[in-house]
């Protein structure tokens, strides 16, 4: 299923490699996902706008080779808003992190969905703030370590798949690191779907967080993502009670409906008025 | 020459848009003018004034120093403004809203007559008439161009037999002055 | 109206249509609702921002006249969120406008830093209020004058005007967008709740009266360009706005003349920032606006911006009726600061009386600036209330020597 004849290089900034990730870290495969999503949506760069805030996963738009507005921490979806308000012809794609989209940005996240506005989030969950040396984020796990959290996390974390659906995104996906096919035709879809898409990529943080909770290795990780993820197809076959006592994470398309999309709405408005405004002219 | 004006009341009387139906007359007249308003919690049902300042010539201070003419339309407010009113200050309440007038000049039954015309809600009207004929500090023709575009579309007319019915009774009292030989007569 | 795709010169097609919608060229409006129609005819085609008292007319006139015109108006979820929006849509090619008061231009600060970093041109209308936090929101106050200077951390510049009438919070928001462009920063206009609710005649401006600064674009190949490389000695660079083939990196980091972050490499860090600051110093004197009157002869003088300049003018003309050689000058451009005419009157008067809505704010850079001869009172007035002009005039009129009142707050 992979364009192995693509070039990935083509779509990168040579001169600003090596990368600040570290081994191990996820962000590099999600840069490879989107990529080549972008190439197979055949997406013109000079029109294309990567969006993001501060966090590792927010130095992603530095590495592409098309625009890049790396913004103020948890800021990106607003900066964003502002892109596409000015200029809907743009892709706007925005990477985040878990930190920075649901914790500084929360505010921002949850009307950005609410309004429908057609932009793309791939927001990077690695259930910790990587950047700043792993502390606690509204993401994760009960009882996990992170430097803020030395006696176990205690706060119940953000299911923010479920907290966009609430808010009203249109379309939102969840998967772990590891199924890069359902993950690049999940990014596909969500670029391409006319209203807010919401994509969260489980991802490892070695230096952070996987490596402080006994998560030591790819495999470890894996088995990880397996116990404690749940495919939606599975997920729905529960009956009610096991679906109130699931405490997994649902991963794969959650949900992708169609809804009134802000821009499209707003150019409605505009040509009504301009209509109005020539019968008024030529009366 | 600078006329102050201000005009007072509760909340709800329309007080900032008799002002500013006031100060677009004066620029209809190719006037001067400056309009603000004490703005706050205040402006609801408590207090509420409007200041206008009218010139030929360029506005400095925008704010009323000693009003020329002070209008109140409800007791507290006439309570609380007449203290700033000074010799030359011609000092107007609605009759029937300040029933304790000692130091005003005229009571007018600004809202009375807006009954008779079947709305209380023009007795700002009706006030804006009686001023523009007493004052002449601007033209009556300017006040009925801003005030038909400053009130509802559909209470036009209504606004407008209010302009006219308070202009008619200024007139006459400034003709009944006149006779007197002044406003002091 | 221009394009989204990048800025061009205002048509006067355009103007017309921006005019037929305005209405009548002499209208009587208060100050907000004048900075939203400045705006428009300086091509603003982009408006974000959050209710806030004073300063809620201007979105509220933009929400009814920007799509009327084919712009974008959008009500953000915050004050951060609208400076952020603004931010994005400028380099999306649009002219981006929002507007607030004191607590919402206290939380956009983060991000006007990023727009001096990042170089994005675009206009703040902060309609001051008095403060701090909180404070009297309906109350005018100019409490904003060193917050405006340095409320975003690092070392930056600002460009900020001050109208004194309606008329001007037109003409001045209508600047700000050139200078905006011209000088690729962020412009705040300094207004306050008296001016922004106060109602005065308005006149706009005809179309040959409109200066329109077209945001500089790239003149070199795509693979040539450096977004944030000075081509001249007005250190401004070029802007290529999205969607073109100059594609362009923008961060907050410290970067490189090709927008790639730097971030320890002390000496890219020092001629990025130099340059940001001396793209505004070294303009100074194209960007200072005064208006002086009574200045010739004058022995004693009033500094001041805003409303207070209204009562500060009252206060003046009266003493000269009077006999006495009073001077009035007002800042119209407060930052970058109009040093060099601070200094100079300093020179020529005894006495200089700085009356502000603050508890003395710039009343210290003029101090600064005038030598020791030249005696400066600040003379402040807070909780909403304006100068009286009686006030100023007997601040202009006490002696010198004699000591300053019990119970006056000294700065």
């Amino acid at each position: 299923m992979f364009n192995k004849a693509l070039n990935i290089h083509k779509y990168l900034r040579r001169d600003m490699y090596p990368s600040i990730f570290c081994v191990g870290c996820g962000i590099g495969s999600v840069l490879n996902h989107t990529l080549r999503a972008v190439d197979e949506l055949k997406m013109d760069m000079d029109k294309s706008v990567f969006v993001s805030g501060i966090g590792c996963s927010s130095r992603l738009p530095g590495y592409i080779d098309g625009n890049g507005l790396h913004t103020t921490h948890g800021r990106a979806i607003a900066f964003a808003t502002g892109v596409k308000l000015a200029n809907p012809e743009l892709n706007v794609i925005i990477f985040t992190g878990d930190g920075d989209c649901a914790a500084i940005g929360g505010n921002h996240l949850i009307h950005a969905a609410r309004r429908n506005l057609n932009l793309t989030v791939i927001e990077m969950n690695n259930f910790n703030y990587g950047m700043t040396g792993g502390q606690t984020s509204p993401t994760t796990p009960l009882g996990s370590n992170t430097t803020t959290s030395p006696y176990g996390n205690f706060e119940e974390p953000f299911d923010l798949a479920d907290l966009v659906v609430g808010a009203g995104a249109t379309f939102v996906a969840r998967w772990p690191l590891g199924y890069p096919y359902e993950t690049i035709a999940c990014i596909k879809k969500g670029i391409a779907h006319q209203g807010f898409s919401f994509i969260e990529i489980l991802i490892p943080c070695p230096t952070g967080y996987t490596d402080k909770n006994d998560l030591k290795s790819n495999k470890e990780i894996w088995e990880w993502y397996r116990g404690n993820t749940i495919l939606r197809s599975k997920y729905k076959l529960l009956n009610e009670q096991e679906q109130d006592q699931n405490h997994k994470l649902v991963i794969g398309e959650l949900r992708n409906v169609q809804r009134k999309e802000y821009t499209t709405e707003w150019a409605k408005l505009v040509n009504r008025l301009r209509d109005e405004q020539d019968r008024v002219d030529d009366s | 020459m600078r006329t102050e004006i201000q005009i007072a009341g509760f909340g709800g009387q329309g007080i900032v848009l008799a002002g500013v139906i006031l100060g677009e007359a004066a620029i209809l007249d190719g006037q001067n003018a400056v309009q603000t308003q004490s703005y706050g919690p205040e402006s609801r049902g408590g207090a509420a004034r409007s200041d206008i300042i009218i010139s030929r010539t360029e506005i400095d201070y925008p704010k009323v120093l000693q009003a020329d003419l002070l209008v109140a339309l409800s007791q507290p407010a006439f309570d609380k403004y007449l203290s700033g009113a000074g010799e030359g200050t011609l000092v107007i309440v609605d009759r029937e809203l300040v029933p304790s007038q000692k130091g005003a000049h005229l009571a007018i039954s600004f809202s009375l007559m807006a009954e008779n015309l079947g709305r209380r809600v023009v007795a700002n009207s009706v006030m804006l008439g009686f001023i523009t004929a007493v004052s002449g500090i601007v033209s009556s023709s300017a006040m009925e161009q801003s005030l038909s575009r400053n009130v509802p579309p559909k209470t036009v007319e209504l606004n407008l037999r209010a302009f006219a019915e308070g202009w008619s009774a200024g007139k006459e009292h400034v003709d009944a002055w006149t006779c007197r030989g002044g406003a002091n007569g | 109206m221009p394009g989204p795709a990048g800025v061009v010169q205002m048509d006067k097609a355009s103007y017309e249509q921006i005019c037929r919608i305005l209405g009548e060229k002499r209208s009587f409006l208060q100050g907000d609702v004048a900075c939203a129609y400045g705006a428009l005819l300086a091509g603003c085609d982009f408006f974000a921002g959050y209710p806030i008292t004073p300063a809620t007319e201007t979105a509220e006139t933009l929400a009814r006249l920007m799509p009327r015109l084919g712009g974008a108006f959008v009500q953000m979820e915050d004050e951060i969120a609208s400076i952020a929006a603004v931010i994005g849509a400028s380099w999306a090619g649009s002219r981006s406008l929002t507007a607030t008061s004191g607590p919402g231009f206290s939380l956009m600060q983060e991000n006007i830093g990023y727009a001096c970093m990042s170089e994005t041109p675009c206009v703040i209308v902060n309609v001051q209020r008095s403060g701090p936090s909180t404070g009297q929101p309906t109350e005018p106050a100019q409490g904003d004058m060193m917050q405006t200077r340095w409320g975003s951390h690092g070392d930056y510049e600002i460009i900020a005007l001050a109208p004194n009438s309606v008329q001007e919070c037109l003409d001045m928001t209508l600047l700000a967008f050139n200078l905006a462009e011209e000088y690729r920063n962020p412009v705040v206009v300094l207004t306050d709740g008296e001016v922004g609710h106060m109602r005065e005649k308005v006149i706009l401006p005809e179309y040959d009266e409109i200066a329109f600064t077209a945001r500089r674009q790239p003149t070199v190949a795509p693979a040539d360009y450096l977004p944030f490389q000075s081509v001249d000695e007005s250190l401004v660079p070029p802007m290529a706005t999205f969607g073109t083939a100059y594609r362009t990196y923008v961060t907050g980091l410290t970067h490189k003349e090709s927008g790639l972050p730097t971030t320890d490499d002390a000496v890219a860090h020092t001629r990025l920032i130099t340059r940001l600051v001396e793209k505004i110093t070294r303009h100074r004197v194209e960007l200072t606006r005064v208006e002086e009157q009574f200045l010739d002869d004058a022995e004693v003088a009033v500094i001041v911006y805003g409303i207070t300049s209204r009562v500060a003018l009252n206060a003046v003309r009266t003493l000269r009726q009077q006999g006495v050689k009073a001077g009035y000058l007002r800042l119209i451009g407060i930052w970058p600061f109009p040093e060099e005419k601070v200094r100079q009157l300093g020179e020529r008067v005894s006495r200089i009386i700085v009356p502000e809505m603050n508890l003395g704010q710039l009343v210290h850079r003029i101090r600064e600036l005038v030598p020791d001869s030249c005696q400066v009172s600040a003379l402040p007035s807070i909780g909403g209330r304006v100068h009286l002009p009686a006030e100023i005039s007997s601040a202009l009129m006490t002696d010198r020597k004699s000591p300053e009142p019990e119970g006056q707050h000294h700065v």
